[in-house]
């Protein structure tokens, strides 16, 4: 979906685009995190963002007032202009996800987001993609840590070993795996995990 | 089986290390590759003997004898050793201190770390011994087979340069360490290591052009008035050839200098080394400020965003800065070459032509793979809306921009003497440095910046054919300066080598 792979088979649409044909306009509304922070060690926060900008083809004086603001507003502000080469985990974490919302994507797909964060800072990142999902933008996020999809995500999807044995709201999913009301979303997966080995 | 924690015990580890590393280079980390390189390993082994006893056969029939010119040769060769030794302990030393790897383990544990630095020490200088053993045995069994067992003592001459080497290289990495701080002697000590490596050898040719206005070393050395200036044979300088030739008097001082000045400076540093490698890790941690606080974001297009982007991060890489001094060092001698020769004599400036390709050759490679391979966010640039080939094409403009950087200037020093020698060389710099681009680009294979010093490894299809691309695009150009016509046939293999590498090059993964 974020153009990485080419599908063996089947479709892709991206908010009304066929990423096959028009990769180059669908990327354009994505935004990709992945769980290594895709940065570069010497360039800095305020460089790496002026780079994707560029990638975005943005035009520099409102990417420029979004980076200052960004940045500011993840506390990048004192290292925005060292190199990212001795940021912590969490940091970079930070320079990566400021790198997403810096050209506004109207769809994003995080992998493990909130891995090495602090809690304050997992909190910020939790709060950011609530908002933008406010205004209209989609979030698709992978988590091992159940609570968090539990509490943020409308639907969820449960993998696994590579393939998606469920989908839905939390109430389906509970549905489905024969649970009771307020079974926790971790019993869920768990029987469906299991429904899935014994059927198989 | 040793005890825990003792000297042997924490050989035997680092053996082992050593070993899986050198044998993970060598076949890029894949275990299928094991086999063929056991047998690449004999049958290379077998081809340098074979060279070896081709050289050497002739030059034993005519005698060998401790004449002035016999140690002349053999000095300068220990000097040429001595030097590329040096330079890879130096390097070795260097990574010693800045790799994180095992440090938190070792020094966390109760084991004496004072005694697993002593080991690594003496690991650097096995390794540094190892190679130019491995490089200069075939030669020295040569001569044991056609002119008698006294040259085995050559083995015992390595092994003294080899402890002098690695002794030596720790001390000044030490020193540099103390008096430059950890944030620039990285930068230093890889800038001296590689000039060091390249020094004797660079060093001799420039003298030798200056000298005699032949590029040959070898020629140099022998020459009448060198050997003039060169000490009496009984002068103690000799010692190290006398040593290689079997003197038991000067093999047991060379042997006695070498190993006592490592057991020296082990014995001193490998106490505070430790206090270094921490010291030198967390300059690995420390951010560096730039000079951009009042920065503004400069308008530009997405292929002006990566082009700039990857000259930054050159720029900013000091152990490719030591790297690219390599490749501009090696460019002195025909540049001297080019002073010697510059207004009145043409033919000279002909040689410059396949030197100054084949470097814009190898150099382009270099840089591409940096810039392809060695993408810190490769992720980042697919998910982008550019395509692929924009991407490509921003990163091959970058890589030619920083060649002609580097060439440019003996390529206008060139114009100004003969502007018709300069537009062929000029021609065969793009043609070689896109060739070696381009084959970096359809060999690419993810990999960390870092792994530069062992690309090589990852493809070997993609390394000959890149050498060999530079070599045939260098000799093409020369042909061409010449007016020969044999230039057709040169660019001819060129080209097929390039359309071979093209055809087994290895399907990519697109994106989309």
């Amino acid at each position: 979906m974020a153009g990485l792979l080419r599908p063996d088979a089947g479709s892709v649409s991206v908010l009304g685009i066929d990423a096959l044909s028009n990769p180059v306009e669908a990327k354009r509304l994505i935004a990709w995190v992945s769980d290594e922070p895709m940065i570069y060690d010497k360039l800095t926060p305020f460089e790496y963002l002026e780079f994707v900008a560029g990638l975005w083809s943005m035009e520099p004086a409102s990417a420029e007032v979004r980076a200052r603001e960004l940045i500011e507003w993840l506390d990048l502000g004192p290292h925005a202009h060292e190199r990212c080469q001795g940021f912590s985990k969490g940091m970079r974490q930070k320079v990566a996800l400021a790198g997403a919302l810096v050209h506004e994507p109207r769809l994003f797909i995080l992998d493990e987001p909130l891995t090495g964060l602090d809690a304050g800072s997992a909190r910020q990142v939790k709060d950011v993609l609530t908002e933008r999902v406010r205004g209209g933008a989609t979030v698709i996020l992978t988590t091992h840590i159940l609570e968090v999809a539990e509490r943020m995500a409308e639907r969820i999807g449960v993998i696994d070993k590579g393939r998606l044995i469920a989908e839905g709201t939390l109430e389906e999913l509970r549905r489905q795996a024969g649970g009771a009301g307020g079974s926790s979303l971790e019993d869920v997966f768990l029987d469906l995990v299991a429904q899935q080995s014994s059927a198989a | 089986m040793s005890q825990p924690a003792t000297l042997t015990w924490f050989a035997r580890h680092e053996t082992r290390l050593l070993w899986r590393r050198w044998i993970s280079m060598m076949t890029a980390g894949k275990r299928s590759r094991e086999p063929i390189l056991a047998v690449v390993a004999v049958v290379f082994v077998a081809l340098i003997h074979l060279f070896a006893y081709y050289l050497i056969a002739p030059v034993a029939e005519a005698g060998i004898s401790p004449d002035k010119t016999t140690l002349v040769v053999l000095t300068g060769a220990a000097f040429l050793s001595c030097s590329l030794m040096l330079s890879q302990a130096m390097e070795s030393v260097t990574r010693a201190f800045y790799a994180q790897a095992d440090l938190d383990l070792i020094l966390s544990s109760p084991a004496s770390a004072r005694r697993i630095f002593a080991v690594r020490m003496m690991a650097i200088a096995l390794s540094t011994t190892l190679l130019t053993t491995v490089l200069a045995g075939p030669f020295i069994n040569a001569l044991v087979i056609y002119d008698g067992s006294r040259w085995f003592a050559a083995y015992g001459v390595i092994l003294a340069l080899g402890a002098l080497s690695a002794g030596f290289a720790i001390a000044v990495t030490v020193a540099l360490f103390r008096c430059l701080g950890p944030k620039r002697t990285r930068l230093i000590s890889q800038i001296v290591s590689a000039v060091v490596g390249a020094g004797f050898v660079i060093g001799a040719q420039a003298a030798a052009i200056i000298s005699t206005g032949s590029i040959s070393r070898f020629n140099f050395l022998r020459s009448e008035d060198f050997l003039a200036r060169a000490p009496e044979a009984a002068h103690f300088f000799w010692w190290p050839a006398r040593a290689t030739m079997g003197n038991v008097t000067a093999l047991t001082v060379m042997l006695g200098i070498g190993l006592s000045l490592l057991a020296l400076v082990i014995l001193v540093f490998s106490a505070n080394f430790g206090d270094h490698v921490v010291a030198a890790s967390g300059e690995a941690y420390e951010s560096k400020k730039q000079q951009h606080r009042l920065a503004v974001f400069r308008p530009a297009s997405t292929g002006h965003a990566l082009r700039r982007k990857e000259w930054m991060l050159l720029r900013r890489d000091p152990w490719l800065m030591s790297q690219t001094l390599m490749q501009i060092l090696y460019l002195l001698p025909p540049v001297l070459l080019l002073w010697r020769n510059f207004g009145d004599d043409l033919g000279g400036l002909l040689i410059l032509v396949p030197v100054i390709v084949m470097a814009s050759g190898q150099l382009a490679g270099g840089l591409a793979w940096l810039a392809v391979s060695g993408e810190d966010a490769p992720d980042l640039v697919a998910s982008a809306p550019i395509t692929e080939r924009a991407v490509i094409v921003a990163k091959i403009e970058a890589v030619l921009g920083a060649v002609a950087i580097v060439i440019a200037p003996l390529l206008v020093a060139i114009a100004i003497a003969a502007p018709m020698i300069a537009a062929v060389a000029l021609l065969g710099v793009a043609v070689s440095a896109s060739s070696g681009t381009m084959i970096q680009i359809w060999f690419r294979a993810q990999a960390k910046r870092s792994n530069f010093w062992r690309r090589q490894t990852s493809s070997r299809i993609a390394t000959v054919a890149e050498a060999l691309s530079s070599i045939l695009w260098a000799a093409t150009a020369a042909l061409v300066a010449a007016g020969s016509w044999f230039a057709l046939g040169s660019a001819l293999i060129a080209l097929l080598t390039l359309a071979g590498a093209w055809l087994v090059r290895p399907r990519q993964a697109n994106g989309t």
